[in-house]
């Protein structure tokens, strides 16, 4: 059995060592809102928080975040930057197919929490791994300083 | 106004594509009843009327039952039900049933927007569900089908949907009005209530449904008056906005049912390859696998989870039947084309006046060979398909753009009527055409049947891009004539290419037919030349093709607009006043580009910056005109630096300005990322690219804003899901050109800037 901490809540999940988290939240604890795009980091799209460090869970090993705090999507809102940041892509009206807006949102409020204030190349720097074949890239830099704002 | 709507469905089969004029009229036909709930057809197309409540029993309507909270649209409805479009429960709840399936181009919200209109609802008040398959209330008029696709969803239902709303608001009034002994025209309905105008009466429409279910059909719904709008032409936030950024939105892929397991597939990876043999030993050993499927040409291992699965497949030891395609290769797919462009015989498009005697005469020349390569999808969200097959039925849970071609496809698989296949439409995580093809469903059900449990099957990133269908490749020979002033006499443009129309019809496309999407862009440009020939040699290559966004015009347009910009130079003129004294016929083409032109600070004088370009695009593509303007720079190695993009939009009435932005924006992005890295290529039979790496994405550190006006119209509505999308290439070409002097006549563009070409 691997113990896991996810969004505050304590899951005991009897899956194998090496099975990425990934398909842990999915597959087996339901939370469906990390999405699977690539499965080899390449588009971000699974990107949760461990310890408040985006990461991808799809190459992620679930043991290897034992004794972790894991916030996903579905528990992000619950945290200072999570929270606006969701505000911020409402108000800018960010999401087209939305699929990889998780990862996306993710990636965000990782960012503003080590960032308050992220200038042009910074949010370059922590949104460039997560791809949106929309092209809602402008609004995801401006619901971003909108959120850094707030 | 010539829009060819190069499309049809596999469920249209021989119907051939209308043009789009006017959405045809709205029919209302009482045809039973149904304990308390009138039930009326409302369907979007004249020969859609459908009874879809007698009695018995319904299966496109309970396909919904249970995916929503309290089964509101199920068999069980009981309620006010005016048509296909609109149902309110004597709690008041009301629900709009979307004909259009969403994949981000904001259809909920606009198509619930037009009904909401009509209806004296606000969107806060409404819950908006995807329609069930069924032609008969939902086909829609453009394409002959129940399909979202080539721009056409706004066009189709632009008045049907509007009528439904009035219809039933029209109903609620006078079940009001005879309560009350008043007139109904002097009662008012807004937010869900009715009332007299001094509001001393008033009745909710929770009060209404049941008088209302009882009144006789309104033979005349008359519309608003667009002047009177309050929510069309109003950027409303999107109906499945908040749960697309909550994690709660439910795709295709996310769907969980009881006893459910997970299944990857991998398929041969040669083009018409079979399957030989299989060793599944190491496969059944993984931990959590359940079995091993073999299917025609694939290998399924179905497992607790996709970990299982994934790593089942992983060690499966497969020997494939690799069939006739195993030394297929790029070069020979062009050298194929080439000689087909020069020596098949062509299937005239369009003629007017004598091109090649102009031509022939003409006292200046220009002609150039342009190429574009197959191109995937790569949609965000994977393939997948989750399917239960039990005794006399099946059910489906899957994003679908064709729910009823889609039905269909596993109603033959498994030899059952359609009604008995329960279909469950979902929000799909990126279309762009790809899930316009049933394939995905028909090999999930294939899977299914060979197991006795509900089946999620989802491919992996590597699965998605060897088996897409793909955009096909094109050779397209281009020239013009020009006489002594520098305007063209003659405008010829002769395309080679393989036939998606051919490739999607169940029926095929009979060899000497032409399929108007070959052509759409080029056949019916916005300028007036003196004299056009366009024609269509067709070489339907050994891979499998299909439609992608933009359709025809994201190829053609980039021929047209790039060679505008060469004959406009050949003439000595500039490029946006060269196409501005073409247009002088073409008011709201020209109306377009000056916009543009004016926004973007457009100066045929503007002192030229080394490694720096500007260009333009215009075209008339799915009713809707736009003209992009776009500046970049072109650093010495060949990278490409987007600079700025200006785009002008008339796309007649305005549903939702918000969405529409998010359209010009995101497609002309989209088809950013396709001109500058993205080409499928063939070896040894086999696609190349396997994820994202090798298939180039445009990313947040090269994006740029998009500046978007839109032109204030009352026209009828123009599509925008693709038509941004279409300007990128030739614009991105232009500006190359007008950066570093390099015509570049193929795409993509940045392999070929990089290889210092």
């Amino acid at each position: 059995m691997i113990d896991l901490s996810i969004n505050g809540e304590r899951h005991s999940v009897d899956v194998p060592e090496d099975m990425p988290l990934l398909w842990v939240l999915r597959d087996v604890l339901g939370l469906t809102g990390t999405k699977f795009g690539c499965g080899v980091t390449q588009c971000g799209a699974c990107t949760v928080h461990v310890d408040g460090q985006a990461i991808r869970s799809c190459v992620t090993p679930a043991s290897t975040v034992v004794g972790s705090e894991v916030v996903t999507i579905e528990g992000v809102g619950a945290t200072d930057p999570g929270g606006r940041v969701q505000a911020a892509w409402l108000e800018h009206q960010v999401v087209q197919c939305g699929y990889c807006q998780s990862g996306q949102i993710m990636s965000a409020s990782a960012l503003l929490a080590a960032n308050p204030a992220p200038d042009d190349a910074a949010i370059d720097e922590a949104m460039s791994g997560n791809i949106c074949r929309c092209g809602t890239y402008p609004r995801i830099r401006a619901a971003i300083k909108t959120a850094a704002k707030a | 106004m010539g829009d060819s709507l190069a499309f049809a469905t596999r469920a249209a089969a021989a119907a051939s594509p209308t043009s789009a004029s006017r959405p045809a009229n709205l029919r209302l036909t009482r045809r039973g009843l149904l304990g308390t709930g009138l039930t009326i057809a409302f369907a979007l197309s004249p020969l859609g009327r459908k009874v879809w409540a007698q009695g018995g029993e319904q299966p496109s309507l309970r396909a919904i039952e249970g995916q929503v909270e309290g089964g509101d649209t199920g068999d069980a409805f009981q309620g006010f039900a005016p048509g296909g479009f609109v149902r309110i429960d004597p709690a008041g709840k009301i629900s709009l049933l979307i004909p259009n399936i969403e994949m981000g181009q904001g259809i909920h919200t606009a198509e619930a927007m037009l009904i909401a209109e009509e209806l004296e609802v606000g969107l806060d008040q409404v819950t908006v569900l995807p329609a069930p398959p069924d032609e008969a209330l939902y086909k829609q008029p453009l394409l002959q089908s129940q399909t979202t696709g080539g721009s056409t969803s706004i066009r189709s239902t632009w008045v049907p949907l509007r009528e439904a709303g009035a219809a039933a608001r029209t109903m609620l009034i006078q079940a009001a009005a005879q309560r009350w002994g008043l007139d109904p025209a002097e009662l008012l309905a807004a937010r869900g209530v009715v009332s007299t105008p001094d509001g001393a009466r008033s009745a909710t429409y929770a009060e209404l449904v049941e008088d209302a279910a009882k009144l006789p059909i309104p033979t005349d719904v008359p519309l608003k008056d667009p002047a009177r709008f309050t929510l069309i032409g109003t950027p409303a936030p999107r109906v499945e906005g908040r749960e697309k950024t909550d994690g709660t939105a439910v795709f295709g892929i996310d769907v969980r049912v009881d006893g459910m397991r997970i299944a990857t597939v991998s398929a041969c990876p040669i083009f018409g390859g079979k399957l030989g043999s299989v060793d599944e030993a190491a496969a059944r050993a993984v931990p959590g696998v359940r079995d091993v499927v073999k299917l025609d040409n694939a290998v399924a291992v179905t497992g607790d989870h996709y970990w299982a699965a994934r790593q089942g497949v992983d060690a499966l030891s497969i020997q494939w039947q690799e069939g006739p395609n195993a030394g297929l290769d790029t070069d020979a797919l062009f050298a194929d084309l080439k000689a087909a462009s020069e020596t098949g015989k062509p299937i005239l498009a369009k003629e007017e006046g004598q091109a090649q005697a102009a031509f022939d005469a003409a006292p200046k020349k220009v002609e150039a060979v342009y190429q574009l390569p197959f191109l995937a999808h790569a949609t965000m969200e994977p393939i997948n398909c989750l399917v239960h097959v039990r005794e006399g039925e099946c059910e489906i849970w899957c994003g679908t753009q064709v729910p009823t071609a889609a039905q269909a496809s596993a109603a033959k698989i498994l030899n059952l009527p359609p009604e008995k296949v329960i279909l469950h439409n979902q929000l799909i995580g990126g279309g762009f055409g790809r899930r316009l093809e049933a394939d995905y469903v028909a090999q999930a059900v294939e899977i299914a049947r060979q197991v006795d449990y509900p089946v999620k099957v989802v491919w992996s990133r590597e699965e998605d891009f060897a088996h897409d269908l793909y955009r096909p490749a094109y050779y397209d020979r281009i020239a013009a004539g020009l006489g002594e002033d520098g305007m063209p006499l003659a405008w010829i443009d002769h395309v080679t290419g393989g036939s998606v129309l051919g490739s999607y019809l169940p029926t095929g496309l009979p060899d000497g037919t032409l399929d108007s999407d070959a052509v759409e862009g080029a056949a019916e440009p916005p300028y007036g030349f003196p004299a056009l020939l366009v024609d269509w040699v067709r070489k339907d290559p050994p891979v499998p093709v299909s439609w992608w966004r933009g359709v025809g015009p994201t190829h053609n347009i980039f021929v047209v607009e790039s060679f505008m910009d060469e004959v406009a130079l050949a003439a000595g003129k500039d490029p946006v006043e060269y196409r501005t004294a073409l247009l002088a016929r073409n008011l709201r083409a020209a109306g377009v580009l000056k916009l543009a032109a004016d926004k973007a600070g457009w100066d045929p004088a503007a002192a030229k910056v080394a490694g720096e370009g500007r260009g333009v695009a215009l075209h008339l593509s799915f009713g809707s005109y736009i003209a992009v303007i776009l500046d970049v720079a072109v650093t010495p190695e060949g990278a490409v630096q987007l600079k700025r993009a200006v785009a002008a939009v008339d796309c007649g009435h305005v549903v939702n300005p918000d969405t529409i932005r998010a359209q010009v924006e995101g497609g002309l992005l989209f088809g950013l990322s396709a001109a500058l890295y993205n080409g499928i290529t063939v070896e040894n039979g086999r696609v190349v690219q396997t994820s994202f790496d090798e298939y180039g994405q445009l990313r947040m550190n090269e994006s740029i804003p998009v500046e978007v006006h839109i032109v204030p119209s009352t026209e009828e509505p123009g599509g925008m899901g693709e038509t941004a999308t279409v300007s990128a290439a030739p614009a991105l070409g232009n500006a190359i050109f007008a950066a570093t002097g390099k015509r570049l006549r193929s795409l993509p563009f940045v392999p070929q800037l990089s290889a210092g070409s």
